[in-house]
């Protein structure tokens, strides 16, 4: 029966309180562990297509009559257009429309960092396009930049009011420590740099407006344009049946979505509006920098007594406050916690969610001066984290839907006792060391979403919802569900997915939400269609519907006497089809519904010359039920090398004066190759969440990229003992903390020595 | 007219003169298997195959090639590579991924079972945002198999 409540969403770490229908969640989850599909490994059941590039990206869509639009994009980090000339643009060969200031929202006279979009153009070729966009005339006037965001924060240069989270007495448990720690970490700028840019091809066809974009969410595009253009929701169709990545950047419609509407619009013809490489680098979203001044205090025993954090995020000309506290606020059993976190406004290019935003850049500052600590307390970092294990959330004190993280801690064990012998192997001058780190993120899933699920008379299914896989194995993982409930070996079920118009509602691919918000409503669906089947059969055959199943694409009976390949009862059908539906219920009532886990990696060190290895990550993450093994731990494996690389090598670089982005090519801003990868070992705990669902699965997609920073820097500290104060650890920022620490080696020496 | 040989079928290209190879094939031949994610020859999403080296694509002339015979991932679809990437799981959102295996097959043509170290200086080249690495190593490794 369908039920209206008011519930508390949660997005990427953003919570909004919303009035749903759901649904109840009539089905059993099924017993741990592996089944006859779910929980067994599977290969991408679209991996063919896209390994032999035959899958259409929107990148490859080439639409009859299609122009090309070139963006004009401020040159400043501050500036403001005092006159603009689009007419030398549209005297060029090739020029269909141009527009500017006032045409349209995105296109503004005010640029607020470089890379801000002013104007465009749309071209029969990119080349003309491009050309165009030269010779557009601009008056320019240069404003003050501000680009230091602690300069911001004194200036009250802010997004948005501080966010202040206490709870008890924070001075009260600092006075009660025996010791208290403190330490300023720095993260820097990381960006997404997916593979494919941020593009979107736009057509009208009759009063319909066809958008084909590379997202996140094409039910979340149709909304968000239906809104804004004032056009009826079903009037638009979102379509993105495979795309090159997005972590978080690819969520909404972008201003090229706006650009290339705008320019089709004036030019009647389908326009497409692609970002270059360099264009992504300013101008597509980024992992913002983020200054975190940061206390603990803590009895003699490791009992926690207080935390507290003043967070400055670097948020850019626009974006919102990542939580970056939220570690601080919820990993640790602590009575007295005080966090205030500013968005500093300053001129740099805005920020956008980035794989568990917030808790990757706090975490690493939280869980580096824990260590700290527990060099002071003389206490094993492991069993310090143990000791201030909290139960229950301790933020607002709800009971947690199904928490495992002290049994990814006794995994960790054989891994955490290899550091004596792993330091062992020290010399000289490559010093060797162990470090770990907790992981705590959301990746609940909520309700709602819908799935159909139609079966025809060959005995084949395909679920049909208006999702869209980014790369994380999604159709495969689908199709798991719908094979095991309905019966069927996995290479008959395919999934009918990415096009907003061909398919229920279905919710946005970020924040570790497809598999738990989606999964339930495609097992619901499958049900559905069981059921149907089983009446059509128990008809037939004259039996009970209660003794019937369906195994492995047989209908069978208890006693055995029947045992009838299914195309044989919905064959009778011939062209006509079972059609299942279902919905996602509700998460549990008063419950917090989160992610763990616990990274150990194992680092070398040239303490000569700064460089930082990784040779080893051991990870172990408790995320409920696994549906396809084989799948997570590449989003494991994937996850902890966007990891490294944010760790050791990533970093966008800017000019403090002018503002501007030093790093705009794949040469200069640094990603990880395949020679950066070390051995990577992970394992995850596999126990369904009993209160979450008929699956009792969360996501995956972010965990693996939380604690990864943080225990590289805690094992660099445990080869070496510098502790590292800022990302990535460069060798200059390594050779600072060598000497820092050597330094304090030298004062805390008995004099004379 | 300059002649491109691609995939065994000799083309007369019509683009003009300065137009790069990727453009040639993904615009005037419609070859959207390869990819192109940078432009610039930083990435290795490009690559394809020119008399039997990988090469980057967006950074090379179509009137350049002199006759030379251009292998693009279109051309490699029956070869075990692509079996052996999708049994690895050695890929994700899958853009880079004709890139990967066009690399992947000059490798293993030259040295049929080359070791880890060969196959990490081999594919150096080829970035993978979604960190699929330890799968392409395996993919390689077992491509045979």
């Amino acid at each position: 029966m369908a039920r209206l409540i008011r519930t508390e969403k949660e997005v990427e770490g953003r919570y909004e309180e919303v009035w749903l229908v759901v649904e109840e969640d009539a089905l059993e989850q099924w017993p741990a562990g592996p089944r006859d599909v779910v929980g067994r490994p599977a290969t991408r059941i679209d991996g063919l297509e896209r390994a032999r590039g035959e899958a259409v990206y929107t990148a490859d869509l080439k639409l009859p009559g299609m122009l090309h639009a070139a963006v004009l994009r401020s040159p400043f980090a501050h500036a403001r257009v005092r006159s603009i000339d689009l007419e030398p643009a549209l005297a060029l060969p090739g020029v269909h429309a141009a527009i500017g200031p006032g045409d349209i929202d995105q296109l503004e006279t005010e640029c607020g960092y470089q890379g801000a979009p002013v104007a465009a153009v749309c071209a029969d070729t990119y080349e003309q396009a491009r050309a165009a966009v030269a010779a557009i005339e601009v008056d320019w006037e240069q404003l003050e930049v501000v680009a230091d965001p602690d300069d911001a924060v004194a200036r009250g240069q802010l997004i948005g009011e501080p966010r202040e989270r206490a709870r008890g007495d924070f001075a009260a448990g600092l006075a009660e420590a025996d010791v208290v720690v403190e330490g300023e970490y720095r993260t820097q700028v990381v960006l997404h740099n997916s593979m494919e840019t941020h593009q979107s091809v736009v057509q009208w066809v009759g009063d319909t407006l066809e958008v084909y974009i590379s997202t996140q969410y094409i039910w979340g595009i149709r909304n968000e344009l239906s809104e804004s253009l004032g056009l009826p929701g079903d009037d638009i169709r979102v379509v993105c049946h495979y795309m090159g990545g997005g972590f978080g950047s690819k969520n909404d419609a972008g201003d090229y979505t706006y650009i290339a509407i705008a320019l089709a619009s004036r030019a009647n013809r389908p326009v497409r509006c692609a970002l270059t490489r360099r264009e992504e680098n300013l101008a597509s979203g980024n992992r913002n920098a983020t200054i975190q001044r940061l206390t603990i205090g803590a009895k003699a025993d490791g009992t926690l007594t207080a935390l507290g954090g003043e967070y400055v995020n670097a948020t850019g000309w626009g974006g919102w406050s990542s939580p970056v506290e939220g570690p601080m606020q919820q990993l640790y059993s602590c009575p007295n916690v005080k966090t205030t976190t500013y968005a500093a406004k300053i001129n740099q290019p805005p920020m956008k969610a980035f794989r568990a935003p917030g808790f990757v850049e706090g975490t690493f500052g939280l869980e580096s001066l824990l260590d700290v600590l527990a060099a002071k307390l003389g206490i094993d970092p492991l069993e310090l984290r143990r000791l201030n294990y909290a139960a229950h959330d301790p933020a607002d004190d709800r009971p947690f839907s199904g928490k495992n993280l002290l049994e990814c801690y006794r995994r960790a064990e054989p891994h955490w006792n290899r550091r004596h012998e792993v330091r062992a192997r020290s010399t000289e001058t490559i010093k060797r060391g162990v470090g770990m780190a907790s992981q705590i993120w959301y990746g609940g899933g909520g309700p709602p979403s819908y799935a159909w699920v139609r079966v025809g008379g060959d005995g084949r299914a395909t679920v049909v919802t208006a999702m869209q896989d980014i790369g994380t194995g999604t159709r495969t993982a689908m199709a798991q569900i719908a094979a095991e409930e309905l019966g069927l070996p996995l290479d008959r079920v395919n999934v009918s997915l990415g096009d907003s118009a061909r398919g229920p509602f279905a919710s946005i691919s970020a924040g570790s939400s497809t598999t738990p918000s989606m999964g339930p409503a495609v097992r619901a669906a499958a049900a559905d269609a069981k059921r149907q089947i089983i009446e059509i059969a128990a008809q037939l055959h004259d039996l009970e519907e209660r003794v019937l199943d369906i195994r492995n694409g047989n209908v069978v009976s208890a006693d055995g006497s029947l045992n009838s390949p299914v195309e044989k009862v919905v064959g009778l059908l011939e062209s006509a089809q079972i059609l299942g539906q279902g919905a996602r219920g509700p998460n549990p009532t008063g419950m917090q519904v989160l992610t763990f886990g616990v990274q150990v990696a194992e680092v070398a060190v040239d303490v000569e010359t700064g460089e930082v290895w990784v040779e080893r990550v051991a990870a172990i993450h408790d995320v409920g039920r696994v549906i396809n093994p084989l799948g997570a731990q590449s989003q494991i494996e994937g996850g902890i090398i966007q990891g490294i690389g944010h760790t050791l090598s990533e970093r966008r670089l800017h000019d403090p004066n002018t503002g501007q982005i030093l790093t705009t090519t794949l040469d200069a801003y640094k990603l990880p190759t395949i020679a950066d990868v070390p051995e990577i070992v992970s394992e995850l705990v596999d126990e369904p969440d009993g209160h979450l669902t008929n699956l009792g699965s969360k996501g995956l997609g972010e965990p693996p990229i939380v604690p990864t920073a943080a225990a590289i820097s805690n094992a660099v500290r445990d080869a070496t003992g510098a502790e590292v104060h800022e990302l990535p650890i460069s060798r200059e920022e390594m050779l600072r903390a060598l000497k820092e620490a050597k330094e304090r080696e030298r004062a805390a020496a008995p004099a004379g020595v | 007219m300059p002649e491109v040989k691609v995939n065994g079928h000799v083309y007369e290209a019509r683009s003009p003169v300065g137009t790069t190879l990727a453009d040639v094939l993904r615009d005037e031949l419609s070859l959207t298997g390869t990819k192109v994610a940078c432009g610039e020859g930083h990435c290795g999403a490009c690559t394809v195959l020119v008399d039997g080296a990988p090469t980057l694509s967006c950074i090379t002339l179509a009137h350049a090639l002199n006759g030379a015979e251009v292998t693009t991932i279109e051309g490699l679809r029956t070869h075990r590579m692509v079996q052996s990437f999708v049994r690895a799981d050695a890929l994700q959102c899958g853009f880079c991924t004709p890139g990967q295996i066009v690399s992947a097959v000059a490798l293993v043509e030259t040295k049929r079972d080359p070791s880890s170290e060969e196959i990490r200086h081999a594919m150096s080249g080829n970035l993978c945002r979604c960190g699929a690495y330890p799968k392409i190593e395996e993919a390689i490794r077992t491509w045979r198999d």
